[in-house]
């Protein structure tokens, strides 16, 4: 392979070997900055809420002399464990998984396959009317989505004959909300990933008597796995953060409660009930779930290496 | 730029039992069938904005009677001035605010990104692998997870609720470290960098005067990335913010929304102060379209 189109980990020895160095200093000083920030605002703060974690407070009865902070070992994460309101929360967000991101990556690899295809008129204008809604703050998306909701206010509730009662179900209006927001992200990466399969492959298909739907479904995407993969993982620990959209459609879905996903019930632990140890460790149950998830799905879906496809000339 | 694939032999034909077709003209996905399909997904996309578009010139009565239709019924400037006023003119200083937060900590962002990123793929040094590996794990840990342990950290330190709570946190994104290397590799050639040293460059100076400027389509794509994420930030100014002086645009308008109950008034302020907010993200999208493309497949075709 030539230089430059290989990953940054195989360039590593090649590129760095040729001057060998006494000092560290210029790798030092350009990596410091980060480092800091990384320390400070990632590290540290972890570190802080697993020692968090483990204590709890005792009030005093009559609301004299204040609390006292005593160490309470796991006692905090077998409460929260424990807490039904929180294994809901889990409960939430495994049916929110199961009905978005099928929906969402279904959704996004058709379109791409779609655009992909020589059949289409005003490609750019489709490709950047998809991407739109990412553009819009989540709050912003919730906040529009929950007017179009609202009965009497919507025209697509009075388009649809006035008898829509989404807000009922708080699930599916949120899972909407997010497919608006994330499709056409996911459409441009899909269409990248399809701009790189390579030509040749697609005429052999084709010579050997591939429909256009055959090819789709057995040469590109099968060759777009990687991406696939990509999307399905960041998809997962975004799902796992579920807090902007349902907390917005709040106010006009009453099926939403103040816990009604993990990170919702974080939040009212800490400002509602004041309780910082119970927040820290749901916080850390959230972080492991999230990277335990992902290493999960990195595993099962790496089975061939990764492809590079983007690369200077 | 250029989107090059490795060249990859085609696979080998399966020759057994039918002989080379002449290339069929696709009929079963007609080209109609095609538009029309996208054409649906465009007006799923685009609908929610229209009606962000056409509703924001209603009052109160018009927008929750549901009539977007009349022009007759449209007080654009109204709602503007109503903006402009609330609250002692509030919503402005959101605004500055978002730009603040989203402007300078994007480009320290992307900055603190593409150095160490270079840093990682141009130097060596004991532990780099490790400290890499490291930075990849921070990509995995949800930065949702990780504001409320952020707020505890800072409460203790006592810098809840100011400018820095908010702004030093979005200078941190180990995936703009990871997309910057990735570029690195990408675009600086080591021949270039062999040629600065021979003439006597130091490794700073190289890199200031040379990888930064070749990097420089990393750098803007990092920055867009950021941007994006600090502008659109909730939760973490949720948490960190109680003064209202302090909020950015997309937290003031969650303000002024949960307000609307009460008073009915809120509800084409945030109407328009939605439109108002978006509009600068979709003009820079539309803009910069090479850049942030080319971020996300950088990132996510690997």
């Amino acid at each position: 392979m030539t230089t430059g189109t290989t990953s940054p980990t195989d360039t590593a020895p090649a590129r760095t070997g040729r001057r060998p160095r006494g000092r560290y200093g210029a790798p030092a000083a350009l990596i410091a900055p980060f480092l800091v920030l990384f320390t400070a605002c990632t590290l540290v703060p972890i570190g802080y809420a697993v020692w968090l974690s483990l204590f709890t407070e005792h009030r005093s009865g009559l609301g004299f002399g204040g609390s006292t902070t005593v160490f309470d070992g796991i006692g905090n994460y077998t409460h929260v464990l424990a807490d039904h309101a929180f294994r809901s929360g889990f409960v939430t967000i495994g049916c929110y998984v199961v009905l978005y991101i099928p929906v969402m990556v279904a959704l996004s690899l058709a379109l791409s396959l779609l655009l992909d295809s020589a059949l289409v008129r005003a490609r750019r204008f489709v490709q950047l009317s998809l991407f739109l809604p990412h553009a819009v703050p989540g709050v912003i998306a919730a906040l529009i989505w929950a007017f179009l909701y609202t009965p009497g206010v919507s025209p697509v509730v009075a388009a649809l004959g006035g008898g829509l009662n989404i807000l009922g179900h708080p699930l599916p209006a949120v899972v909407n909300v997010a497919v608006w927001e994330w499709t056409g992200y996911n459409v441009v990466i899909f269409y990248a990933a399809l701009q790189a399969v390579p030509r040749e492959v697609l005429e052999a298909a084709v010579v050997d008597g591939a429909g256009p739907l055959r090819t789709a479904l057995s040469i590109k995407v099968p060759l777009i796995r990687s991406s696939l993969a990509v999307v399905a993982l960041f998809t997962v620990i975004g799902s796992l953060q579920l807090f902007t959209e349902p907390t917005i459609l709040q106010g006009a879905a009453p099926g939403i409660t103040s816990s009604w996903t993990p990170n919702m019930f974080a939040w009212t632990a800490a400002f509602t009930n004041d309780d910082y140890g119970v927040a820290a460790a749901s916080s850390v149950i959230l972080a492991v779930a999230a990277a335990a998830l992902s290493f999960v799905v990195t595993r099962a879906t790496r089975n061939r290496p990764a492809r590079r496809t983007e690369t200077a000339a | 730029m250029t989107t090059l694939a490795p060249p990859r032999p085609a696979r080998q034909r399966r020759t057994a039992d039918h002989g080379p077709h002449p290339a069929r003209r696709p009929r079963l996905l007609s080209s109609s069938a095609v538009n029309a399909a996208l054409g649906l997904a465009v007006v799923y996309t685009l609908l929610p904005l229209a009606w962000l578009v056409l509703a924001s010139p209603l009052n109160t009565t018009d927008l929750l009677g549901g009539d977007l239709f009349d022009p007759s019924r449209w007080h654009l400037a109204a709602n503007l001035h109503g903006l402009a006023t609330a609250d002692g003119g509030i919503y402005f200083r959101w605004f500055l605010n978002s730009l603040l937060y989203a402007g300078i900590g994007g480009l320290l962002c992307a900055l603190v990104c593409t150095c160490a990123g270079y840093a990682f793929e141009v130097h060596a040094f004991p532990g780099k692998e490790k400290l890499f590996g490291l930075v990849l794990l921070g990509v995995l840990v949800p930065t949702t997870a990780l504001a409320l342990p952020m707020y505890l950290l800072a409460s203790k330190v006592g810098v809840v609720n100011t400018f820095w709570a908010v702004f030093l946190p979005s200078l941190v994104n180990p995936f703009g470290v990871y997309l910057s290397r990735v570029f690195a590799g990408g675009y600086v050639p080591g021949e270039v960098l062999e040629a600065a040293r021979m003439d006597g460059a130091g490794e700073l100076r190289t890199f200031w005067s040379i990888g930064l400027r070749m990097m420089l389509p990393g750098f803007v794509a990092v920055f867009l990335f950021q941007f994006t994420a600090i502008w659109n930030n909730f939760f973490l100014p949720l948490v960190m913010l109680s003064d209202s002086r302090l909020y950015p645009v997309s937290l003031g308008l969650y303000s002024w929304d949960t307000q609307t109950h009460a008073f009915p008034e809120f509800y084409p302020l945030v109407v328009t102060g939605s439109l108002l907010a978006v509009l600068p993200l979709v003009v820079a999208f539309v803009a910069l379209q090479r850049f942030w493309k080319a971020g996300m497949t950088a990132g996510s075709v690997k």
